[in-house]
């Protein structure tokens, strides 16, 4: 299963059902409390914004990343074989949105999402 | 109430003025954003500083009669020049300057004379910089009065603006054994997450531990220019604030302190949700508030305490301690009039000796101003009216934009300006000019993006500074508006801004790295200035407002 | 020439981290070559494969929106002191690199 060729199609769709229709042949994603998202509120550089999940339910088996306003909001697609429902990337982030997560364990998906301010800045006291 | 009583009538000989008797077993000595202003100098508290949402009305978003109001304070008092603009220019001449480091470093000696053995003295940042000798030394001339001052532990801002390699340089050296430099959250993002600076301290003063968390400037890479430190990340984290108030107590601080450079709003929020705090000392909002306030939360309170900016002022916090908590304070924010308060000779005779080798620079004189010269306050103000009015002449530019800085010093009618005033208004590692071709579309996402930093209904997301300063163009701002929603009848020279068309703006302070040919603003300034030869700026452009009648953070002028 | 690959772990309450830091340009194939007015080729990691013990433990597939320079975390319980962590990724031309460390 983890040997699969890189979901081409998912990195193409351009919402975040489309990509969890290609990835996972599922659309109903459940919110989750057991999601922990650490991300920042606004992003000190939106070309690299860090993200954590922490998945607390049993029997993790994939966590995808999304930037919901992006063109293309699949941002990266975690397959777990052993490792823990936890994953850390940077992401690139064009403007304001909220970022998804979404974990599929045992054959369910569940998600929680988080906005991310991206702003010009640049005034201070 | 206790800590808001004022000292007296105008005209009170300085002996009573700054007599404060001591109170209780340790006393905590603040003062924040200075901005490099050794000398003394006048600053104009600000007309306009609206707050929206839960903090309309409250302080700190008072001015004028509303605040003093609010804080008992007779008008025509001392005090009600040293926290309001009101008659500035009358009050201005019957007070005299206020600040200088050898009127701080007296004051500092009275305090610790009072109170002997058991006095902590904090600075809060935005230290090292905002003078042409901060710059022009690199932070230098204010780390080395900062250690003949006394201040004992520090946190920082505009002190990141220098680069990472020069605040490590300042930090592992400079300040080493003497000045602890703390903060919480500032983390090298380079591989993981890993701490730059000491988190907190724990000091025993008078025989009782006291905690410091140190909190920076949790915007800085976003506000300011990010490229001199790219692997540092900020942000609040309040998570970590908590953990960190827990694990000194556990350590048996029985006094914790936050120095914190988050602002004002941010800190009387962070008050409401982290407990175990029982004083924010804080900075970055350049909020002069006569009294603490008094904040809330699950196990206690928090007194959120803001000392103004440009050694305008010294905040002595008296605690007693007993039965290892705080069980009472006294606190007053003690304005440092020049007039009432002899230089302190050492520290008098290191200014000279620091300012000697750019004397010649520092005092060209470019103009004479026939009007009061200012910069705070919400969207502008005269000081920068004149520098967008420059930009526009200087650069041949339709719009000019000059950043909302609060920290610029004031000048009174008839004054020349000197270099180093102007300076005083634009002294920054990042200072070019730059002139862009600028769509319509993107100068209203800019104004709409920069006035959600001023106005957003939670703290956590402001950042602290006013509204960019604009020429050429007008507009109108709703209050009560969100995101997107509060920039409206946007005009260029008087005709309506099209989203479409590309304008010529003229800029500076550019967050992103920028070619080394252009000049800095400060040179094209003294160009207007050098030719203008007088000026005077009677009305500084605002916006309309909408929603901003009868708000206690708002005067017209 | 290679580009730099490197590892790094943290334990903490039997959980390990492993952390991957690869110095890539994630090109997004979307920008232009301000010199060249010509568009800069889409060139980015799409898979990283983290071992343990030469136990394939997770594989992520990764996107151009992933930032320059990909700093990747992924968790294993139980690890031990000794223990080997590998890393494996390839990239969209068909570049590959590695990096191996044992748990500290
Ligand atoms: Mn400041
Ligand atoms: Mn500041």
């Amino acid at each position: 299963v983890l040997a699969a060729e890189w979901p081409k199609d998912a990195f193409a769709a351009k919402s975040v059902d489309e990509t969890l229709k290609s990835l996972y042949g599922n659309t109903s994603a459940a919110a989750s409390n057991e999601i922990k998202i650490k991300a920042p509120i606004q992003a000190e550089n939106g070309a690299v914004v860090p993200i954590t999940v922490s998945a607390n339910m049993p029997n993790v088996q994939a966590i995808s990343l999304y930037v919901e306003k992006n063109q293309f909001p699949l941002v990266a697609n975690l397959n777990c074989n052993g490792a823990e429902g936890y994953f850390s990337a940077r992401m690139k982030m064009g403007q304001t949105s909220d970022v998804q997560c979404v974990v599929k364990a045992g054959d369910k998906l569940y998600t929680a999402k988080q906005n991310i301010k991206v702003t010009v800045g640049g005034c201070g006291g | 109430e206790r800590s808001t009583k004022t000292a007296g009538a105008a005209g009170k000989a300085a002996g009573n003025f700054y007599d404060v008797p001591p109170f209780g077993n340790v006393t905590l000595l603040h003062m924040t954003d200075c901005h490099a202003q050794l000398m003394p100098i006048y600053f104009r508290e600000p007309n306009i500083n609206i707050g929206v949402g839960e903090a309309r009305g409250k302080p700190p978003h008072l001015v004028g009669e509303a605040l003093l109001k609010h804080f008992n304070i007779a008008a025509g008092t001392p005090e009600a020049h040293a926290f309001t603009y009101l008659d500035f220019e009358e009050a201005a001449r019957r007070y005299g300057k206020v600040g200088g480091f050898a009127h701080m470093a007296t004051l500092v000696k009275m305090m610790r004379d009072s109170r002997p053995n058991r006095t902590l003295f904090l600075d809060a940042g935005d230290t090292w910089q905002g003078s042409a000798t901060a710059l022009w030394t690199r932070g230098q001339d204010m780390v080395d009065a900062q250690k003949l001052l006394g201040i004992e532990v520090m946190t920082g801002h505009w002190e990141f603006t220098y680069g990472a390699e020069r605040v490590k340089e300042i930090v592992e050296i400079d300040l080493a054994g003497k000045i602890d430099f703390i903060a919480q959250n500032v983390f090298d993002t380079s591989f993981g997450e890993d701490r730059v600076f000491t988190p907190y301290v724990i000091k025993e003063v008078n025989k009782i531990p006291v905690a410091v968390i140190g909190q920076a400037f949790p915007y800085t890479p976003i506000a300011n220019n990010r490229f001199a430190f790219p692997d540092w990340s900020f942000g609040i984290r309040d998570e970590e604030v908590q953990r960190l108030v827990d694990e000194a107590r556990g350590k048996g601080a029985q006094v914790v302190v936050v120095l914190s450079h988050n602002g004002t709003d941010v800190d009387l929020k962070m008050a409401s949700r982290v407990t175990g705090i029982d004083v924010i000392l804080g900075g970055h909002t350049h909020d002069a508030m006569p009294a603490p306030s008094i904040v809330p939360n699950k196990s206690g309170r928090t007194l959120v305490i803001n000392s103004g900016s440009n050694t305008k002022f010294l905040s002595v916090l008296d605690l007693d301690v007993r039965g290892g908590k705080v069980a009472d304070f006294r606190y007053k924010l003690l304005p440092v009039f020049a007039n009432m308060l002899p230089a302190d000779k050492e520290m008098a005779a290191y200014i000279e000796k620091v300012r000697a080798p750019y004397k010649d620079k520092l005092e060209e004189k470019l103009a004479v101003t026939e009007s009061l010269l200012y910069r705070r306050g919400n969207f502008n103000g005269t000081f920068d009216q004149l520098i967008v009015d420059a930009m526009l002449a200087v650069q041949d530019a339709e719009i000019a934009f000059s950043p909302g800085f609060r920290w610029g010093t004031t000048l009174l009618p008839g004054d020349p300006i000197l270099f180093e005033h102007l300076m005083d208004q634009t002294a920054i590692t990042y200072g070019a000019a730059t002139l862009n071709q600028t769509s319509g579309e993107q100068i209203k996402v800019i104004l709409e993006d920069i006035a959600d930093n001023l106005y957003h209904p939670d703290p956590y997301y402001q950042q602290g500074g006013d509204m960019v300063r604009v020429g050429g163009l007008t507009y109108a701002l709703d209050l009560t508006k969100s995101h997107g929603q509060r920039i409206s009848d946007l005009r260029v020279h008087g005709k309506p801004l099209d989203a479409k068309k590309t304008y010529k703006v003229a800029g500076w302070a550019s967050v992103h790295p920028q070619p080394e040919t252009l000049k800095p603003i400060w040179d094209i300034v003294a160009e207007y200035l050098r030719d203008k030869k007088t000026v005077k700026v009677t009305e500084p452009y605002v916006p309309q407002l909408k929603g901003a009648d009868g708000n206690p953070g708002y005067t017209k002028i | 020439m290679a580009r730099q690959t490197r590892m790094r772990t943290k334990s903490q309450d039997g959980a390990t981290e492993i952390l991957v830091l690869v110095n890539h340009p994630m090109e997004t194939g979307q920008r232009t070559d301000p010199k060249t007015k010509e568009k800069i080729p889409a060139h980015f990691i799409q898979k990283m494969t983290f071992s343990l013990n030469g136990k394939e433990v997770a594989v992520a597939d990764l996107g151009v929106a992933v930032s320059k320079d990909p700093l990747v975390g992924v968790r294993v319980k139980n690890a031990k002191a000794g223990d080997k962590v590998k890393v494996t990724w390839s990239d969209n031309k068909g570049e590959t690199g590695e990096a191996e460390t044992t748990v500290r």
